[in-house]
């Protein structure tokens, strides 16, 4: 944003000999170019596994809930650790456009575009599964304070599933106006590219009639630092809001004050493993190795190795608490998490999340696109899993032993959770392909000063 | 009569500011800078004032801040107190802490919210306007100087356009406005 001095120990954030121009014929190639036979396939696996999904949906609002494996015991099973993992996802979305721009990191430019569109897919996945648990998802209103016909009865403000329906429509909708408010000048460039009326037209309307005069880039600035400034506590009450769901209530194994943090960090450790997938593929699909370079992908794993340690450390503290706290009943919550009927996914949650980061501190294996996806992967599924472990084996072992009970997922559960990866793969792919993937007129300002060769600086 | 727009054409974001530096000092009024992104420094030179947009968000949050407490109080306290959990319902202060998250969450939403709108007004965006960028390069690789000579009668034509020449505009573009 300001200007630089290109510092020579820096690698740079943009390879090849580029120009202004150039940027703006890379980043708008996907939109103008025909689909390729990959992105066709691709994306019609998407949208099955989305359109099976909508059926697994539409099968339980017709039915109720009683399609999915939740049982007396175990009421909070899959739905809600799909919730919190989708959400969770969100949150680096967010942390790039938001804090990184508050901190002047000029390397989330390459990368904060498709990052906050998977903030915004993610969360709409995420809201899928507290509407459906609901049941009646026709009167979904009810959590909003409305008048209500049954005398003047309001929504309960004490309680943590009422505070997240605040935090997550407030969330999703802020993360959507910041990001159309970095797009617009990007459509303004694919809209002055087109040569048919009809593109033009399209991008016109997406572009409000950006012209971009020097005012309307003085407003543009103000209000990018002012939302970064907004959504940065934002990001973080979120999901400091989604863990009271789980503190404040009084179950061994949730009933923990270390959750806000230790949730806060996990969301941004998966998040940040989940932009990996996406953009490890996104940088091959749509040929844009010079913008999203092995220096971006290094300086994620970084951030990967940090929030890695502090979930990990978060682990290490809950079983120490429990067995200090000297409470027989939180000491059992650990001793069956780590060594009951639910072992598995206990273990497969440390070694994905504690042991498999840590390998980032090689620099090989830092720098390696190849590692880096395997990992993030493995990062992927190990926060499900922690999600997973929380909820269902703290539940599962209930006041009473004669509730003790396992949870089986039905072909329902399975169904709604693949279709979820469905309907985010489905959007982003239709993102990829119609959206500027890179804020390329923030690209822009930093060419002179982090290009491979600053011939730009010609006069 | 008809107005006469002079348009400066350059490549280089740098060679513009140091131009509009030259035309100002001469006493050459700019009206308007079309860019592919923010050029910094340049609006003193050209005499934008920097926006208040960000005392509208302030006052857009204490807006939202001032209507989750009195939402919470007349819903919770006033209408319909509830005993929830032994909490105490009896004045609002006492129920406070729970209401934070909620009152945090309204406060921001407004904010950002009540920014975007205004911003958009003011900048007059909405789906469907007409862009009015000179030309449509200004948005990929070129920076456009819009210099109207009714608002120049105290500096010649020629003079405007050599000094546009000398500092390194690519291009000089005119347009008669009726």
């Amino acid at each position: 944003m300001e200007h630089h001095s290109s510092a020579t120990v820096r690698q740079p954030l943009i390879l090849g000999e580029k120009t202004y121009h150039q940027i703006s014929e890379d980043i708008s190639r996907p939109i103008e170019g025909k689909a390729s036979r990959l992105f066709k396939i691709v994306f019609t696996i998407a949208s099955l596994l989305a359109l099976w999904g909508v059926g697994c949906f539409a099968y339980t609002i017709g039915t109720g809930i009683g399609v999915w494996g939740n049982n007396k015991t175990v009421g909070w099973a899959w739905d809600i650790t799909n919730f919190v993992w989708w959400v969770g996802i969100g949150h680096a979305g967010t942390l790039i456009s938001a804090v990184l721009l508050l901190f002047r990191q000029r390397w989330r430019m390459s990368i904060n575009r498709s990052a906050e569109a998977m903030t915004i897919f993610a969360v709409i996945c995420a809201a899928l599964f507290p509407v459906m648990h609901m049941g009646r998802v026709w009167v979904a209103y009810w959590v909003l304070p409305l008048p209500n016909t049954f005398g003047s009865l309001w929504v309960n403000f004490n309680s943590p599933l009422l505070w997240d329906v605040f935090a997550i429509s407030t969330y999703f909708s802020v993360s959507l106006v910041f990001w159309y408010t970095g797009l617009i000048p990007d459509f303004a460039t694919v809209r002055d590219r087109q040569m048919k009326p009809r593109m033009r037209k399209i991008y016109n309307i997406l572009s409000f009639g950006w012209s971009g005069s020097a005012k309307q880039w003085s407003r543009f600035e103000e209000v990018s630092l002012v939302l970064a400034g907004l959504s940065t506590p934002l990001v973080l009450s979120v999901h400091t809001i989604v863990s009271m769901d789980f503190a404040t209530s009084v179950i061994p194994g949730w009933h923990t004050t270390i959750f806000p943090p230790y949730f806060v960090a996990g969301a941004i450790f998966s998040g940040f493993a989940m932009v990996l997938t996406l953009l490890i593929i996104m940088r091959k699909v749509l040929h844009l190795e010079d913008y999203i370079t092995i220096q971006h992908i290094e300086l994620m794993n970084k951030i990967i190795i940090l929030t890695g340690s502090i979930v990990g450390v978060a682990y290490l503290t809950e079983l120490f608490t429990s067995w200090y706290s000297g409470v027989e009943y939180e000491q059992y919550a650990f001793l069956n998490r780590a060594t009951g009927p639910y072992w598995w996914s206990y273990w497969s949650m440390m070694t994905c999340n504690v042991i498999t980061p840590q390998l980032f501190w090689f620099k090989k294996i830092r720098k390696s696109f190849i590692a880096t996806f395997i990992i993030s992967i493995f990062v992927n599924i190990g926060m499900w899993f922690e999600r997973f472990v929380i909820i269902v084996t703290s539940l599962h072992r209930d006041y009473l032993p004669s509730s003790w009970t396992m949870f089986h997922p039905t072909f329902v559960d399975i169904g709604i959770f693949i279709g979820t990866i469905g309907i985010f793969f489905t959007l982003f792919l239709l993102f990829s392909r119609t959206f500027p993937v890179i804020a390329l007129s923030e690209l822009k300002t930093i060419l002179k000063s982090t290009s491979e060769n600053p011939k730009q600086a010609k006069h | 009569m008809s107005k006469k727009v002079i348009y400066g054409v350059f490549d280089d974001e740098e060679v513009l500011l140091e131009s509009a530096k030259a035309l100002t000092s001469k006493g050459v009024r700019i009206k308007d800078v079309f860019s592919p992104f923010p050029i910094h420094g340049l609006d003193p030179v050209i005499g934008i004032k920097p926006t208040r947009l960000s005392n509208f968000a302030f006052f857009y949050g204490m807006f939202g801040t001032s209507f989750a407490i009195w939402m919470t109080w007349y819903m919770l306290i006033s209408d319909w107190p509830m005993n929830i959990g032994g909490k105490p319902n009896f004045t609002w202060l006492q129920n406070f802490p729970a209401f934070i998250p909620v009152t945090f969450e309204l406060t921001v939403f407004c904010a950002a919210h009540g920014m975007v709108i205004s911003y958009l007004l003011v900048n007059k965006l909405y789906p469907g306007r007409k862009p009015h960028n000179p030309d449509i390069r200004s948005t990929d690789d070129k920076f456009i100087m819009e210099i109207q000579s009714s608002e120049n009668k105290r500096v010649s034509e020629d003079e405007i356009l050599s000094t546009l020449r000398n500092t390194g505009a690519i291009e000089i573009n005119h347009k008669e406005l009726n």
